[in-house]
C-alpha cells in the first residue's frame, strides 16, 4: 500500500481527535492523531471540525448572460470559500442551457477558473428556452453533463407536458427537478399572500402556489411511477404532501434552502428587497414545519439556491425587484446557527448536505471511509464574522445577513485530496 | 408640539396626540381659505417638489394650492413629461430631485413602498400622497378632519363603515389606522375577492351584505371601484356590483341618524354611490375637498418648519423616526 500524500492531522470527527490520510486523491483511512507516517504532506488542523465537502444541488450562477450578476469564475470562489466541492448550476442562463454547447461552455469555464474544483455539474433546460412549450433535447443535454433537468425559475403549466418530460428524462436514469409554482396564482406577487402583504399594500403568493404543484408532482409520479424532485420547498402544506406521498412509496424527494429555516414573511417589512425570493418567506408555522421536515428527512437536502444579483437591481421599489439571495457565502454558517440552536444535529447538517443530494443525483460522497472521494473541509464552529459585501465572495452581494454576525467559517477546504486554500489564522 | 417626523410616510408613525395636533392645525388654515386674499406668508422661500409618478389631478391640486397659500414655491413634476417617469430607476430620480435641493418632495407612486424608499435617500422632507395599494397618510387625515369637523376630535362610540375595494385601496388601509386610533369602530364591508389578506387579523368588524353592514353606522365612506378589477376576474360586472356594493338611500334608513356619507373622489357615480347620495345634505363629499386643502397646508407647515430638520443629523440615510410599520394592527396570532 502506497503511503499517504496528504495527512490532515489532529481534527475532530463525530467526537474524535482524528487524521486524515489522503492518497491519490481519495480517503485512505481516518488514523489516530499522532500515528507517524515517513511519507504525505502534513496539514496541522488545530482541533477544527472535519466535515466532508459539501454539495449544493441548487445554484445559480449566471454565466452565461449575466456575468454582471456573478460569473461561473466568481461563484465557484464563493462556493468554495462556503464548503461546497460541488454545485449543480440551473439552466436559466442566456442563453438558456439548453443545448450541448452550453453546458459544454458552463463545464469548460469551471474547470478553466478552477482547476481542482468546486466541480460544477450543469442542470439542464426542461423546455427549450425554459419557454414550457417544447421538451429540451435531453440525451444531447445528458450526453454534454447534464445530471439533472428543471425549468427552474419558469415551472412548466402544463402538466401533459410535463409527463412527457419525466418519462423522457427516465429513459436516461435522470431526475427532473420542479419548481413547484402554479404561474396563475404566482402571478405579479412580490411576496407570501399573509397578514404582512395585507400591511404592505403588496400583491402576494398563496402558500397553494406552491402545494397545488407539489400535489400534481406527487401524483404524477405516483402514477408514472418515476422520481421526481421538488426544489426549494418553502411551507408546511407541502411539507404535508412530501410526507404522505413518501409513505405511500412515491419516489419523492425535496429541498429547502437554509432561509426558509430560518426567516419569515416579517423580514419583509420596511419593503426589504434583498428579503425577495421566490418562493416567498412564509410564516412561523412553515418554519417550523421545515425544520422538523428536515430532521425527520421528509426533507432530504438542503441547497442555497444562490441567486445572486448586481446591488442596483435590488435597490428599487419591491414589485421590480429580482427575486433571490445571495447564499453560498454564508450556508453553512445559517444551517451552523441551526445545529447551534439544537433545532439540527450535526449528523442532520452533514447528511442534509452531504449524503441527500449525492444519493437523488447519484454522485460521490466522502463518507470518510477507504476510497471516498477526499472532498473535506475544515470548519471552526467558535469563529464569527460578520456578512459585509466585501466578506462576500460571490458578485451578488444581495443577502438579509448583511451586518449580521455569523457563527462559523471555513478554515480549509480540499477538493480530492488537493488544498484549495488553508487559511491558518481563521484556526 | 415640537414636530418630530422627518417624513410622513403611514398614519402609523403618527401617535393619536399628533393627529390631533394636525386638526388643530388644519382648523386654523381652514379659515385662511376664506379669506378674500386667501395667502399667508408663512413658508415664504421653502420649496416643495410636487412628483406624481401615478398621475392624480386632485391631490397633485390640493397640494399646490395649500403650498402657494402659505406662499412656498411648488413645483410639479410630471412623470411623462421628464426622464423621472416610471420605468426609470427610482434611486437615480431621488439622487436627481436631491440635487435640485427642495424642502418638502410630495410623492405619488404606482408602487407600494416607494415613498419609504425615497425617504430613505433624500435629506428634505417627503410626503406620501399615496404609494400603491399601501397608504395615503394625507387623505386619511383629511377623512379623520371633514369628521371631526362634525363629531369633535373624540370619535369614541362612533362607528365608520368603509365600504369597496379594501384590498387595492390606499385610503382604506390609511383610515382604518386613523380612525381606530381616534377610538371609532371601524366596519369593512366588500366582496371576498376585495378583501386584503389577513384582514381578520385587523381591529375591524367585516361584513359581506352591505345592508347588515350599514345598521347602526355614523358615517359610510364609499370607495372607488377601479374598472379593471372586473378585468382580472375579481367581480363578473359593474352593474351586479352597484347592485350588491352600491350604497343606495334604503341602506342608510338602517345607520344612525345624521350618518355621513364620503367618497375619496373620484367618483363612480352610480357604481360605488348612488347619483344622488352623492349631493344629498348628510355628504361631506365637498367638505372632504376643502378639508384637504386646509390638512394639506397644515401637513407642509408642520413639515416645513420643524426646527430640528437640519441640526438633529437626520441625514438622508436617517429612516424616518419612530416609523414603526402598522402597530395599530398588529395582532398575536
Ligand atoms: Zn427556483
Amino acid at each position: 500500500m502506497p503511503g499517504p500524500d496528504l495527512i490532515v492531522r489532529n481534527v475532530r470527527w463525530q467526537d474524535e481527535l482524528v487524521s486524515l490520510w489522503i492518497s491519490q486523491g481519495v480517503v485512505q483511512r481516518l488514523a489516530s492523531p499522532d500515528e507517524p507516517s515517513a511519507d504525505g504532506e502534513q496539514l496541522h488542523g488545530e482541533g477544527m471540525l472535519l466535515l466532508p465537502g459539501l454539495i449544493d444541488a441548487h445554484v445559480h450562477l449566471r454565466e452565461p448572460g449575466f456575468e454582471y450578476k456573478e460569473d461561473i469564475a466568481s461563484g465557484l470562489e464563493a462556493a468554495a470559500r462556503g464548503g461546497f466541492s460541488t454545485v449543480l448550476a440551473m439552466a436559466n442562463t442566456k442563453p438558456v442551457n439548453d443545448t450541448a454547447a452550453v453546458t459544454a461552455l458552463m463545464r469548460d469555464r469551471a474547470t478553466r477558473a478552477h482547476p481542482y474544483g468546486p466541480r460544477l455539474h450543469p442542470v439542464g433546460a426542461l423546455t427549450k428556452g425554459l419557454a414550457g412549450q417544447e421538451l429540451a433535447p435531453l440525451v444531447e443535454l445528458a450526453e454534454a453533463g447534464c445530471v439533472a433537468f428543471s425549468n427552474d425559475g419558469m415551472p412548466v403549466a402544463n402538466p401533459d407536458l410535463f409527463r412527457r418530460a419525466m418519462e423522457y428524462a427516465s429513459d436516461m436514469g435522470l431526475v427532473v427537478i420542479d419548481h413547484c409554482e402554479d404561474p396563475f396564482l404566482a402571478e405579479g406577487t412580490s411576496m407570501n399572500e399573509g397578514r404582512v402583504s395585507g400591511l404592505l399594500g403588496l400583491k402576494g403568493q398563496p402558500v397553494v402556489a406552491e402545494s397545488m404543484q407539489v400535489a400534481r408532482d406527487i401524483l404524477l409520479a405516483e402514477y408514472l411511477g418515476l422520481p421526481i424532485h421538488l426544489a426549494h420547498i418553502s411551507c408546511r402544506q407541502s411539507v404535508e404532501l412530501i410526507r404522505w406521498a413518501k409513505d405511500r412509496g412515491v419516489q419523492v424527494t425535496a429541498e429547502t434552502c437554509p432561509h426558509y429555516l430560518l426567516w419569515t414573511e416579517e423580514l419583509l417589512r420596511g419593503y426589504n428587497t434583498l428579503a425577495k425570493v421566490n418562493p416567498p418567506l412564509r410564516t412561523n408555522e412553515d418554519v417550523l414545519a421545515l425544520r422538523q421536515a428536515v430532521r425527520e428527512g421528509v426533507i432530504d437536502m438542503l441547497a442555497t439556491d444562490h441567486a445572486p444579483h448586481a446591488a442596483h437591481e435590488k435597490e428599487v421599489p419591491m414589485d421590480e425587484a429580482p427575486n433571490g439571495i445571495s447564499g453560498l457565502d454564508t450556508a453553512l454558517s445559517l444551517s451552523w446557527s441551526l445545529v447551534r440552536e439544537g433545532v439540527l444535529s450535526l449528523q442532520d447538517l452533514i447528511t442534509r448536505w452531504t449524503v441527500g443530494p449525492a444519493t437523488r443525483f447519484s454522485l460521490p460522497v466522502n463518507r470518510f471511509l477507504p476510497g471516498d472521494p477526499a472532498d473535506f473541509i475544515l470548519f471552526n464552529p467558535d469563529l464569527e464574522w460578520t456578512v459585509t459585501p466585501e466578506s462576500l465572495h460571490s458578485k451578488g452581494k444581495n443577502t438579509p445577513c448583511l451586518g449580521q454576525t455569523l457563527p462559523g467559517r471555513v478554515v480549509t477546504h480540499g477538493i480530492a485530496g488537493k488544498v484549495l486554500f488553508h487559511n491558518a489564522s481563521a484556526a | 408640539m415640537l414636530w418630530p417626523h422627518k417624513d410622513l410616510l403611514c398614519i402609523s408613525q403618527l401617535k393619536t396626540a399628533e393627529i390631533l395636533h394636525v386638526f388643530e392645525m388644519a382648523r386654523r388654515f381652514a379659515e385662511i381659505n376664506t379669506r378674500p386674499v386667501k395667502k399667508v406668508p408663512i413658508l415664504k422661500g421653502k420649496s416643495v417638489i410636487l412628483f406624481f409618478v401615478e398621475p392624480s389631478t386632485r391631490t397633485k391640486t390640493s397640494f399646490d394650492i395649500a403650498g402657494k397659500r402659505l406662499s412656498a414655491d411648488t413645483y410639479s413634476l410630471a412623470a411623462s413629461s421628464s426622464s423621472l417617469r416610471k420605468g426609470e430607476n427610482l434611486k437615480d430620480s431621488a439622487l436627481t430631485l436631491q440635487a435640485m435641493h427642495p424642502d418638502a418632495l410630495v410623492l405619488r407612486h404606482q408602487q407600494s413602498g416607494a415613498s419609504e424608499f425615497l425617504a430613505q435617500r433624500l435629506s428634505c422632507s417627503v410626503i406620501n400622497a399615496g404609494d400603491g395599494w399601501h397608504a395615503h397618510p394625507t387623505q386619511a387625515l383629511l377623512d379623520g378632519f371633514s369628521l371631526s369637523e362634525a363629531w369633535g376630535d373624540d370619535m369614541s362610540g362612533k362607528t365608520v363603515l368603509i365600504v369597496g375595494d379594501i384590498a387595492h385601496s390606499r385610503v382604506a388601509r390609511s383610515d382604518v389606522l386613523l380612525f381606530t386610533a381616534l377610538g371609532a369602530q371601524v366596519r369593512l364591508c366588500a366582496p371576498r375577492t376585495l378583501l386584503p389578506a389577513g384582514v381578520r387579523q385587523w381591529p375591524v368588524e367585516i361584513f359581506s351584505n352591505l345592508a347588515e353592514a350599514c345598521r347602526g353606522v355614523d358615517a359610510v365612506i364609499c370607495l372607488r371601484l377601479q374598472l379593471e378589477r372586473q378585468k382580472a376576474g375579481l367581480l363578473p360586472d359593474l352593474r351586479e356590483y352597484a347592485r350588491t356594493y352600491g350604497l343606495g338611500a334604503g341602506h342608510l334608513n338602517r345607520a344612525n341618524p345624521g350618518v355621513l356619507v364620503m367618497h375619496p373622489g373620484p367618483m363612480n357615480r352610480g357604481v360605488e354611490i348612488d347619483a344622488a347620495l352623492a349631493d344629498a345634505e348628510n355628504s361631506l363629499i365637498l367638505d372632504q375637498v376643502s378639508a384637504g386643502v386646509a390638512t394639506r397646508m397644515a401637513l407642509l407647515f408642520l413639515f416645513l418648519t420643524r426646527k430640528d430638520a437640519s441640526d438633529s443629523g437626520d441625514g438622508p440615510s436617517g429612516r424616518s423616526e419612530s416609523h414603526q410599520p402598522h402597530p395599530p394592527l398588529l395582532q398575536e396570532d
